[in-house]
């Protein structure tokens, strides 16, 4: 999309970007200089503070909400890769109607809105008589992260030479040790895209996690919920910054790392 | 292969090392699992607790009674060890066996509760309930904006005041102004009275600005609005932030409330519980939950600490000729689905 | 058959967890319980489409105007800046790229709630429009907040397919356009819009499905009047115990839903893109 372009259009394009990223960064801004703002009423300026950051860090209820998050995050991502990458390899190889057929009940919680899906999950746990907290949210973050997995995992399968298989089997491996040592090294890069996209899809719900957990457990999306509902406090706008400033280092050290592949958006959900 | 794993090592490694109270069953310390409206309690108040009793407290908040009760009963088996409903609720949770007995003999400090708090129509015998706090439904406005008298509910009707105006998000609470504003009673199950109500909500719908929960206060703070229905107990939050702005009970009277700490029958730290209750009453405890929320102590030593500006407020704490026109709710058996039908047509329209 | 023992394993998760439960939405939304005994019964349907009362069926309305201005809005947007990008340099728009998914990377609640700063009557956009003499903005409590709140939070939806569908575009059907004496205009309409079509197909998905299920965007930025079809369902399971009634509303809304899917999905792919 190289085309020569009449100066004219090059100006009206670059005041055209400014102003999208002013609109998508003008608000992160607010937050970040009012995290600094003494006083807590938003429209005055009461001097440079840090002292949102202190209570923020003296909040026990955030620390042990991130706390959650984390581990949350990472076992239903391990979990939904395990499942998800056998679950691929399985459909990958399976034909006839019944695959078409779990292929879409894979993509169900994909495909659902959040609040469905978490509303159906809430049933579930009470019809059951589940004790609902960190265990339900676990089984949930579980599924809706599995059809991640296998998205990312099923591509790489197709591409995949079938009789790569075939070939280590007829040199005598079990069935069992040619899929953990022929089939998974092939699909890697696309178990790892899955388990990231499940880690990121995991730390971001907000939904699902509201409506699946139980007495005592929340997550920081619950937790920032529930701040942001009881009215005006500066620890948010001081969370915000410290998540802004992770995210962006994140990006860069990811960034740096996949080296110049080119324009390609890292494409998450 | 050997990367991921690294890095699964590596990020489990890190986890170990960042506190987890919040899912942590399995702590061999004593804990106590607390239920409480928001901003309904002094802060330091559970520090002290922790500090002098080595009990850890798992503390979670709700924004009313009935999203409360839903999700008690949404989950199975234990969930907290204390609550802190109103009254008409722990009429509700009484009747479906949901409380348990209170220990007295763990809980010495009820016994400095005024008289006039203990056996009250929603727990009669007073086994299963401590007071905690009590109030009014009163209007809080903007002198400034507002400067006619504020006597009448009518004021929240006034197209004067078009989207100046919230609203509690609570059922009953706001289902109960539009019947005193038709001069019925707050606890009616008459279907033609509360057809009225819901017309009457109906009518006010455009000129509310929102329906808002705990987040008023800090709304009325910033001018966002001119008159807001709140709970007495946030006067005292808004004061120590705001002085200017004013507060009334109108003329045809409003709804008296009484909060109390019930033990849930499926707690398991009974007898932390109990020692959670006998601390909020220790009347120094007591005071300063009162005096963060600007509220009549229930306990008397408490209360004869207080400021005389709160003591004196007729509408924290009116005089006993005035509250004997104030209604308390009461369980509207029969009723009940039409109040929750009426609710959720009304912040539908 | 080697994958037997594979496949049936995932099938009992998949039977657990992603079709049971919408099974339980659909036996909620259709059965009465009156003390033990459970009856079949449309009454949670009937109450939705009440013809004579019409309200809810207006929530319903009122979410997908809301959420479908919200949707063109970000195409209006969003098209031209996935232009832009992807007609930079590769290591330009590598760069601008970057700063483009940043603020999506920040939780979405926060994000909400910078807005609710900006936009109160006595936030800091009105006080700075008060600083320079000009009139204050209502849009906070309105319509015009919730439609803001969703076109912020998903715009980035929107660009993101188009942009990964237009870089990809082959630089000599372009150029084969343009010797062909077609003005840029006609480029544009001829070639690169058709050829973009999935992927804005892709982008108003996104847009949409999250728009109008949203109640978190209404709650935080809306007022009295802004109830969306996700607020709504959220009172019944949150508020008011009505499974039933809750459970209705999230049928009729997964079946416009998948409706939607349905339409804008390619057909001959079976792979669903994110």
């Amino acid at each position: 999309m190289n085309r020569r372009k009449s100066r004219l259009m090059r100006v009206t394009s670059g005041v055209y970007a400014a102003f999208i990223f002013l609109f998508l960064y003008a608000p992160i801004a607010v937050l970040i200089a009012l995290s600094f703002n003494e006083s807590k009423l938003r429209s005055s300026w009461g001097g440079f503070s840090l002292k949102w950051y202190a209570s923020l860090l003296q909040n026990d209820r955030i620390i042990s909400a991130l706390g959650t998050t984390l581990l949350l995050a990472l076992l239903s991502a391990a979990i939904a890769t395990v499942i998800g990458t056998a679950a691929a390899i399985g459909l990958h190889n399976l034909r006839g109607p019944f695959r078409s057929v779990l292929l879409n009940l894979t993509y169900i919680p994909m495909l659902n809105p959040d609040i469905v899906t978490g509303v159906a999950l809430l049933l579930l746990f009470t019809f059951v008589g589940y004790s609902m907290g960190f265990s339900s949210l676990l089984l949930s973050h579980i599924a809706f992260n599995i059809p991640y997995v296998v998205m990312s995992v099923l591509p790489k399968l197709k591409q995949m030479n079938p009789n790569l298989l075939d070939a280590a089997m007829d040199l005598g491996m079990k069935p069992a040790t040619a899929i953990t040592k022929v089939v998974v090294p092939e699909v890697m890069p696309g178990v790892v895209t899955g388990f990231l996209l499940a880690i990121t899809m995991s730390i971001d719900d907000f939904v699902i996690s509201f409506f699946t957990t139980g007495p005592g457990v929340s997550t920081l999306s619950i937790e920032i919920y529930s701040m942001t509902r009881r009215g005006v406090n500066p620890e948010i706008n001081a969370l915000s910054t410290i998540m802004f400033v992770v995210v962006l280092a994140l990006l860069i050290a990811v960034n740096l790392r996949s080296g110049q592949k080119g324009g390609e958006m890292i494409n998450i959900g | 292969m050997k990367r991921l794993y690294a890095l699964v090592l590596a990020l489990t490694l890190l986890l170990a090392f960042t506190p987890l109270t919040g899912c942590s069953q399995d702590d061999s310390g004593e804990t106590v699992r607390i239920y409480n409206w928001g901003d309904y309690i002094a802060p330091g108040v559970i520090e002290l607790f922790e500090e002098e009793t080595g009990i850890e407290v798992v503390y979670d908040t709700f924004e009313t009674n009935e999203d409360m009760y839903l999700k008690l009963k949404n989950s199975s088996g234990y969930t907290y060890d204390v609550v802190i409903p109103s009254d008409y609720m722990i009429s509700k949770m009484l009747r479906e066996d949901m409380l348990a007995e209170i220990d007295f003999n763990n809980v010495p400090n009820a016994a400095g509760i005024d008289e006039r708090f203990k056996n009250l129509d929603y727990d009669p015998t007073g086994a299963y309930s401590v007071p905690y706090m009590w109030g009014t439904v009163c209007i809080a406005y903007d002198p400034e904006q507002v400067t006619e008298e504020v006597n009448s509910w009518d004021i929240l009707w006034d197209e004067d005041y078009a989207r100046r105006i919230f609203m509690i998000d609570s059922e009953r609470d706001s289902i109960g102004v539009a019947l005193l504003s038709l001069g019925y009673s707050l606890n009616s199950t008459d279907p033609d009275e509360l057809e009225e109500a819901k017309q009457k909500l109906l009518e006010q719908k455009p000129l509310v600005l929102a329906y808002t929960g705990d987040d008023v206060k800090d709304k009325m703070i910033a001018r966002e609005g001119a008159l807001a229905v709140i709970w007495s107990c946030d006067i005292g939050i808004i004061r120590e932030q705001d002085d200017t702005l004013a507060y009334a009970i109108p003329d045809a009277g409003t709804n008296v409330w009484y909060d109390a700490a019930v033990i849930l029958k499926d707690a398991e730290n009974k007898a932390n519980a109990e020692a959670f209750l006998n601390f909020l009453c220790r009347p120094d405890v007591a005071q300063m939950n009162a005096d963060y929320m600007g509220s009549a102590s229930p306990v008397s030593e408490a209360l004869a600490n207080q400021d005389e500006s709160i003591r004196n407020d007729p509408i924290v704490n009116p005089p006993a000729e005035e509250l004997a026109k104030y209604e308390v709710f009461q369980m509207v058996d029969g009723a009940a689905e039409l109040y929750e039908e009426i609710w959720s047509y009304v912040l539908a329209s | 058959m080697k994958y037997k023992g594979i496949t049936y394993s995932y099938v009992v998760y998949a039977f657990t967890f992603f079709l049971a439960p919408l099974l339980l939405i659909l036996f909620y939304s259709l059965t009465a319980s009156d003390g033990g005994s459970v009856s079949f019964t449309l009454e949670n349907f009937t109450r939705f489409f009440d013809f004579s009362n019409p309200q809810y069926m207006k929530v319903l309305g009122n979410s997908f105007r809301i959420a479908g201005i919200a949707t063109l809005l970000c195409l209006l947007l969003g098209y031209p800046m996935a232009y832009i990008l992807a007609s930079l340099k590769p290591r330009l728009r590598a760069f601008l790229s970057l700063l483009f998914i940043l603020p999506m990377w920040m939780n979405f609640l926060l994000r909400t709630y910078a807005w609710m700063s900006l936009l109160e009557t006595n936030g800091i956009i009105n006080t700075l429009l008060s600083k320079l003499g000009l009139p204050a903005l209502q849009i906070m409590y309105t319509e015009k907040a919730v439609i803001l709140g969703m076109v912020y939070n998903f715009l980035p939806f929107m660009i993101l397919p188009i942009y990964n569908t237009l870089i990809k575009l082959d630089p000599s059907l372009l150029n084969a356009s343009d010797d062909l004496g077609a003005s840029p205009w006609q480029t544009f309409t001829r070639v690169t819009l058709p050829l973009s079509k999935p992927a804005i197909l892709s982008g108003i998905n996104m847009v949409f499905m999250p728009s109008v299920t949203t109640f978190v965007i209404s709650r935080l930025l809306g007022g009295s009047s802004t109830a969306l079809i996700g607020d709504i369902i959220e009172k019944q399971f949150k508020l008011v115990d009505d499974k039933g009634f809750g459970s209705a509303m999230s049928v009729i809304i997964m079946i416009f839903v998948f409706g939607l899917v349905a339409l804008t999905r390619e057909k001959d792919s079976e792979e669903v893109s994110l």
